[in-house]
């Protein structure tokens, strides 16, 4: 077993774990604690795949700006309480059969498809460097300018609706 | 240069993200705190980015990581919103349980 092998299972149990410990905790807090240590393993998911652009984004959103967002929500509307009441039972029983249903049903599909993957690969060359991907991205012939710019519209307008919809209405009436 | 997909595999990738895409929508279906369920919504999420830089190093190319990029932009666009508009429905009704919000069903 080598150690990239071993490495790939210890990332992959704590994902794993910490998915749903997020799920599971009752105090909200603790979710939020649980799913930045999820979003670090993954990140080192993606490190492991020498994807480094992808694994420095991905800690600086979501680790940092999204879990934020999502700590300051929850400490503004006070939630850090435990009375969180149950669904009900037939509800929680449907949402188990469901979700047991489409893993099974999706692990056996790719089980039993047996693929022909063959080898794996490698061309040699440099694809994944911060360097190569800015150039893909920005590229004047068939890169992906437009969309990059239509992101930046996107945010502008995501920050414009956030700070309307919180803000308080007092000239209402 | 090595692959790390020799050592590792790719469909020990598929069986990771098919697990934590389920446990997302689990957390959807089963809990009522809204907030929770934003998070489940981040996991899924982040299992199919999983799997896309998964198989951008599958076909050794640059384009899958791209579009994981402008997901996680989209991503972080849409918890900006969705938690402002969480802010304003804990101002109106005094909690956020996905429960209380039944004025549309009639």
């Amino acid at each position: 077993m080598s150690t990239v092998l071993i490495i790939f299972y210890v990332l992959s149990a704590v994902t794993l774990s910490t998915a749903f410990m997020t799920i599971f905790s009752r105090n909200p807090i603790h979710s939020a604690i649980y799913l930045v240590i999820c979003f670090f393993s993954i990140a080192g998911h993606f490190l492991l795949f020498n994807a480094q652009f992808l694994a420095l984004v991905h800690v600086i959103v979501y680790s940092g700006a999204i879990m934020i967002l999502l700590l300051f929500t929850l400490m503004l509307m006070n939630l850090n309480k435990e009375d969180e009441v149950h669904k009900p039972r037939f509800t929680r029983l449907g949402a188990v059969i469901s979700v047991v249903a489409t893993c099974g049903i999706l692990l056996s599909i790719f089980l039993r498809s047996k693929p022909i993957v063959g080898d794996y690969d490698t061309t040699g060359e440099d694809y994944q460097s911060i360097k190569v991907l800015g150039q893909v991205l920005l590229d004047q012939d068939n890169g992906f300018m437009v969309p990059f710019e239509f992101v930046s519209v996107l945010l502008i307008v995501a920050m414009i609706g956030a700070v309307l919809l919180s803000k308080k209405e007092n000239s209402a009436k | 240069m090595d692959n790390v997909l020799n050592q590792i595999g790719i469909e020990n990738y598929i069986f990771l993200s098919v697990i934590l895409f389920c446990i997302g929508v689990f957390g959807v279906l089963y809990r009522r705190n809204a907030i929770i369920v934003f998070m489940s919504i981040e996991i899924m999420l982040n299992a199919v980015n999983l799997l896309f830089v998964a198989f951008s190093t599958y076909h050794q190319d640059a384009q899958g990581q791209v579009f994981v990029f402008f997901s996680m932009a989209v991503a972080a666009a849409e918890v900006a919103v969705g938690l402002a508009i969480l802010v304003a429905i804990f101002r109106n009704l005094g909690s956020i349980d996905v429960a209380n919000l039944k004025n549309l069903k009639g």
